[in-house]
């Protein structure tokens, strides 16, 4: 991909997933549209994760864009509070996830031959980890214990089936069960 | 090269037009009760399926690998009540250690 394109998609997309699964698919010769299918469907799970942040996000209508660029995974999993989103907490999350991914960009670009291969450090079992501890005070009653078990099975059955990006978005259907009483 | 910006451009602007969604349509405002309790519950079941799909998932196939130990051994951590950083360093460094011997 270059050296530019990597730092210009870091600052723009900021999602991890997405741009791991475009520069695959042009590393590997894969067509334009496949890597961009690919990557934007990964990305879908932002508008009901969004949904979920814009009561705490008011401000001009500038102000809400520019901010609602800080949601990724990560600032909005450890802003939930009480199964509500805690804007302050995700925009200070989102800044400081903002400069260190483009800063790590910025040093995978120039280094990143030396380091080798992450996996060799286990940082690809790093990530559920981190969504297992996020997720575990999030099981307060039977309905999200019930959302979870629903949505983890969801995406299970997905995977083979699906383009990445599916079982996720797919998965958020669970919620459905909050209109059970 | 081209390939290369205009993936970048295209996978750009549509992550920000599905990032500002929320914000922009409902910003500031309360969403109604009945949705309230639909919402609060994307949550767990994104945070679930995410577990799942990344210690799991593979190129259109369920794959049990040494990430499934790295995930075992964060979840021991949560039950002895370690803190987060810590249950992220315990998966990392179990998958790391079985990957150096196997």
């Amino acid at each position: 991909m270059g050296w530019l394109a990597p730092m210009v998609m870091s600052a723009t997309t900021f999602a991890g997933s997405s741009q791991f699964a475009a520069a695959s698919l042009l590393d590997t010769g894969g067509a334009v549209a496949a890597a961009i299918s690919a990557a934007v469907l990964l990305n879908v799970r932002y508008a009901p994760i969004s949904l979920t942040v814009a009561p705490d996000m008011g401000g001009s209508l500038l102000r809400r864009i520019v901010l609602s660029q800080l949601i990724v995974d990560e600032s909005w999993a450890v802003s939930q509070d009480r199964g509500r989103v805690d804007g302050k907490k995700l925009i200070g999350a989102g800044c400081v996830l903002f400069v260190c991914w483009n800063a790590g960009t910025a040093v995978g670009v120039l280094v990143g031959d030396v380091l080798g291969d992450p996996e060799t450090y286990g940082l690809d079992a790093a990530f559920p980890a981190l969504f297992l501890a996020l997720l575990v005070p999030q099981l307060r009653d039977r309905k999200a214990l019930a959302a979870a078990l629903l949505g983890a099975a969801i995406a299970l059955v997905l995977v083979p089936f699906s383009a990445a990006g599916v079982p996720i978005v797919a998965a958020s259907a669970a919620c459905l069960v909050g209109l059970r009483r | 090269m081209r390939d290369v910006w205009t993936v970048v451009a295209v996978v750009g602007g549509a992550t920000i037009v599905l990032k500002a969604t929320g914000p922009v349509l409902v910003g500031g405002r309360e969403i109604p009760p009945r949705l309230v309790r639909v919402v609060e519950l994307l949550a767990p079941a994104l945070l679930a399926a995410l577990v799942v799909v990344q210690v799991a998932g593979g190129d259109r196939e369920l794959v049990l690998d040494t990430r499934a130990v790295g995930l075992a051994a964060a979840a021991v951590a949560l039950l002895l009540r370690a803190p987060i950083l810590v249950v992220v360093a315990v998966a990392a460094v179990a998958t790391a250690l079985v990957r150096l011997v196997t």
